[in-house]
C-alpha cells in the first residue's frame, strides 16, 4: 500500500509543473502585453510602462521569470492582487471555506439521495420509479445550472419567501470568523437564530450545486448495480438461500460501489465549475465567484494563482479518490 | 462489369448497416424523441428568418416587458412576450437556436479533428510522443473545464468566437484519449498487419485502415460535447464572457433578464428552458447512437 501510495505521489510531480506551466504561461506566452492588460483601459504613459515592467519583473528572459515564479511559489508567495493589493494566498484561504462548505454539503447531498435512488433504480428495473427516476436524472444531467438557480429563486425567494436570495448569513448577525466554515461558526456564536439563517442561506445554492452530481451518481449507481447484480457470486449468494436484502447490501452494493466512489470523486471537478456560476448567482463569498470577479476586473496575479490553486486542489482530490480505490479495491494496488 | 456488381454490393452493405443502426436506435424511444425535437430545432434554425414573426433587435418601445399572450396584458403580437427593451421573445429565442447549433457544430469539429489527429499520432506511433502527448492532454483535463475555458476566453478576449476556440480547446484532450484507445486496440488486429504486410505506408494505414474502425466512440463523444457545448458556450454568455449583447444567443439573453427575475418570469424562464430542451433531446439522442453503435458501452 505504501508503494501504491508513493507511486501516486510520484506521478503527481511532473503533473503539478505543468499546471505551474500552464498557470504561468496564461499571463505570458499568450498574445497581449501583460502590463497593458493589467493597466486596463485607461492606458499607461511608457515610462510607467518600463517602471511597471521592471517592478513586476517582466523584462527579464521568460525561463528566468518562470523559474522565479516557480521559486516564489515553494516559499508560499503566490503574488499580491492588483486590486485589493492584499496576498492571493491570504484570500484564498479566507474565500476557500465558504466554497469547501457549499461544496461539502452539495456533494453529501447528491451522494444520500443519487445512491439510494440508483440502487433502487437498478433492483426495481423497469418499475415506474426506474423510469421516472432516470428520466428526472437525465433532464438533471442536461440542466443549465444557472437558469435552475434563478428559477428556485423566483419560486422559493419570490413567491414563497421561503429562502433568502443571496448571501451566507443574514445581515443581522454578526460574529468573527473562527473557522471560515459558516454553520460552525454561527452554532458556535451562540446567536439565536444564527445557525438556522445560515442553513437557510445554504440550500438553495447546495441544491443548484448538486444537481449534475447528483444526476450523474444516480445513473452510475445504477448501471454499476445492474452490472453486478448479473455477476456469478450475486446468483451463488442467491442460490444459497441469502436473504434478498443481505444479497443487495452485502454483495451487490459493496462491489457496486467502487466505479461508484470513482464517480463521486471525478465530480469535484465538476462541482468547482459548478462553484463558479453558483457562487454567482447567489453572490456567495467564495473562490468561484473571486475568480469570476478576477477575471473581469483582469486581476491577472489572482487568475494566475487562482487557476494553479484550483487545479493543484482537483489534483489532490483525485489522488484521494485513487487512495480510496486502491483501499475498497485490493485488485488495483496489484496492478 | 465486375465494377458494378462490386459497387452495388457496396450499397447494399451499407443500406444493411443503417437498417441495422436504425432497428438499435429506435428500440430507445428516448432517443427517437430526441432526434425528433433536434430535428425541429434544426429546421427552426435553418427558417428562422421566414419563422420568427419580428427581427432579433427590432426593439418595439411601446411594449416594454410584456407578459405573455396568455397571461393578463400579453398582447398576441408578441406569444412569449416581451424583453426590457421591447424585443419580441418568441423571435430572439428562434434566432438563437440558430447560434446554439453553429457553437455546437464548430466546438465539436474543432475538438474533433484535433483530438483524432493528436490522439492517431500518440496511438499509432506510441513511445516517448506517446507520452508526450498524454501527459500534455492530462494537464488540460486536471483543470475544472468550465474554469479553463473562461479564463482562455479572459486572455482571448471576450466575445462568441473566441468562447468557442476555448471551449474546443478544452474539449479537445476527451477526443485524443478515445482516438488513442481505440487506435492501440486495433493496432493488434490482423487486417493491420495485413495492411503493413502489402506496403501501406504509416498516413494510409492512420487514416484510412485504422480511424475508420475507430469512429463508433468518436460519434458518441461527438453527441455528449455538442450537447456540452451548447451548455458550456451558454454558461459563459451567462457570465458576460461568451456572445456579447444583443446577440441573442440563449445564455446572454438569461444574463441581460437577470435583473427583471422577480419582475418578469418570462424573460427569465424561457430562454433556460429552450437550453435545456435542446441539450435534453441531444443528450437522449446520444444515448441511443451508444446503444446502436456500441453495445459494448451500453452497460458502462
Amino acid at each position: 500500500m505504501v508503494r501504491f501510495i508513493l507511486s501516486k505521489l510520484l506521478f503527481l510531480i511532473p503533473t503539478f509543473l505543468g499546471i505551474t506551466i500552464i498557470a504561468f504561461g496564461f499571463v505570458r506566452i499568450l498574445p497581449g502585453d501583460p502590463v497593458l492588460l493589467m493597466a486596463g483601459e485607461r492606458g499607461v504613459s511608457p515610462e510607467r510602462h518600463a517602471e511597471l515592467s521592471a517592478q513586476l519583473g517582466f523584462d527579464r528572459p521568460l525561463v528566468m521569470q518562470y523559474f522565479e515564479f516557480l521559486g516564489r511559489l515553494f516559499h508560499g508567495d503566490l503574488g499580491n492582487s492588483l486590486v485589493t493589493k492584499k496576498p492571493v494566498l491570504g484570500e484564498f484561504l479566507t474565500l476557500f471555506p465558504a466554497t469547501v462548505e457549499l461544496g461539502l454539503f452539495a456533494i453529501v447531498l447528491a451522494t444520500l439521495i443519487g445512491v439510494p435512488v440508483g440502487v433502487f433504480a437498478a433492483i426495481k428495473r423497469g418499475s415506474w420509479f426506474d423510469q421516472v427516476s432516470m428520466t428526472a436524472a437525465l433532464v438533471g444531467f442536461s440542466m443549465p445550472i444557472f437558469w435552475w438557480g434563478l428559477l428556485l429563486i423566483i419560486f422559493f425567494s419570490g413567491i414563497l419567501g421561503w429562502t433568502p436570495v443571496s448571501g451566507r448569513i443574514s445581515l443581522m448577525y454578526y460574529f468573527p470568523d473562527s473557522t471560515g466554515f459558516m454553520l460552525i461558526d454561527s452554532l458556535t456564536s451562540g446567536q439565536k437564530g444564527a445557525f438556522t439563517s445560515a442553513v437557510s442561506h445554504l440550500i438553495l445554492p447546495s441544491v443548484v450545486l448538486a444537481t449534475i452530481p447528483l444526476a450523474v451518481i444516480a445513473r452510475q449507481t445504477r448501471s454499476a448495480m445492474l452490472e453486478v447484480m448479473g455477476e456469478d457470486y450475486v446468483r451463488t449468494a442467491r442460490a444459497k438461500g441469502m436473504p434478498q436484502r443481505r444479497v443487495i447490501g452485502v454483495h451487490a452494493l459493496r462491489n457496486a460501489m467502487i466505479p461508484v466512489v470513482t464517480t463521486i470523486g471525478l465530480q469535484i471537478g465538476v462541482l468547482m465549475a459548478g462553484a463558479i456560476l453558483t457562487e454567482t448567482i447567489f453572490s456567495w463569498p467564495g473562490i468561484g465567484k473571486w475568480m469570476i470577479d478576477s477575471i473581469s476586473r483582469r486581476d491577472y496575479p489572482v487568475v494566475q494563482s487562482g487557476l494553479l490553486l484550483i487545479a493543484g486542489m482537483v489534483m489532490l482530490v483525485n489522488l484521494l479518490v485513487d487512495l480510496t480505490y486502491g483501499l475498497i479495491n485490493p485488485r488495483i494496488r496489484a496492478s | 462489369m465486375s465494377d458494378t456488381t462490386v459497387k452495388l454490393s457496396d450499397a447494399a452493405i451499407r443500406r444493411r448497416m443503417l437498417a441495422e443502426f436504425w432497428f438499435y436506435f429506435s428500440q430507445n424511444r428516448g432517443a427517437v424523441v430526441g432526434l425528433v425535437v433536434f430535428t425541429l430545432l434544426v429546421v427552426v434554425a435553418l427558417f428562422a428568418p421566414v419563422l420568427a414573426p419580428h427581427g432579433a433587435a427590432t426593439q418595439y418601445r411601446d411594449a416594454l416587458l410584456l407578459p405573455p399572450v396568455w397571461q393578463e396584458g400579453g398582447n398576441s403580437q408578441f406569444l412569449l412576450g416581451t424583453d426590457a427593451v421591447g424585443r419580441d421573445m418568441l423571435s430572439r429565442l428562434i434566432y438563437g437556436a440558430q447560434y446554439s447549433l453553429f457553437i455546437g457544430i464548430v466546438v465539436v469539429s474543432i475538438a474533433l479533428f484535433g483530438g483524432i489527429i493528436i490522439g492517431l499520432v500518440a496511438g499509432f506511433f506510441r513511445g516517448w510522443v506517446d507520452n508526450v502527448i498524454m501527459r500534455v492532454m492530462d494537464l488540460i483535463l486536471a483543470f475544472p473545464s468550465l474554469l479553463l475555458a473562461l479564463v482562455l476566453v479572459a486572455v482571448l478576449g471576450p466575445g462568441l468566437t473566441n468562447a468557442m476556440i476555448a471551449i474546443a480547446i478544452v474539449y479537445q484532450p476527451h477526443f485524443a484519449r478515445l482516438t488513442r484507445a481505440a487506435v492501440m486496440s486495433e493496432m493488434e488486429r490482423e487486417y493491420v498487419t495485413a495492411a503493413r504486410v502489402a506496403g501501406a505506408g504509416n498516413l494510409r494505414l492512420m487514416f484510412k485502415t485504422i480511424l475508420p474502425n475507430c469512429l463508433a466512440p468518436l460519434i458518441v463523444q461527438a453527441t455528449l460535447s455538442f450537447s456540452s457545448a451548447v451548455l458550456d458556450s451558454a454558461a459563459l454568455g451567462f457570465l458576460g464572457m461568451g456572445a456579447q449583447p444583443p446577440t441573442p444567443e440563449w445564455g446572454t439573453m438569461l444574463a441581460e433578464a437577470r435583473e427583471f427575475i422577480l419582475r418578469a418570469w418570462w424573460v427569465v424562464t424561457f430562454p433556460g428552458l429552450t437550453i435545456l430542451v435542446s441539450v435534453l433531446a441531444i443528450n437522449l439522442m446520444g444515448d441511443g447512437l451508444r446503444d446502436a453503435l456500441d453495445p459494448k458501452l451500453k452497460r458502462s
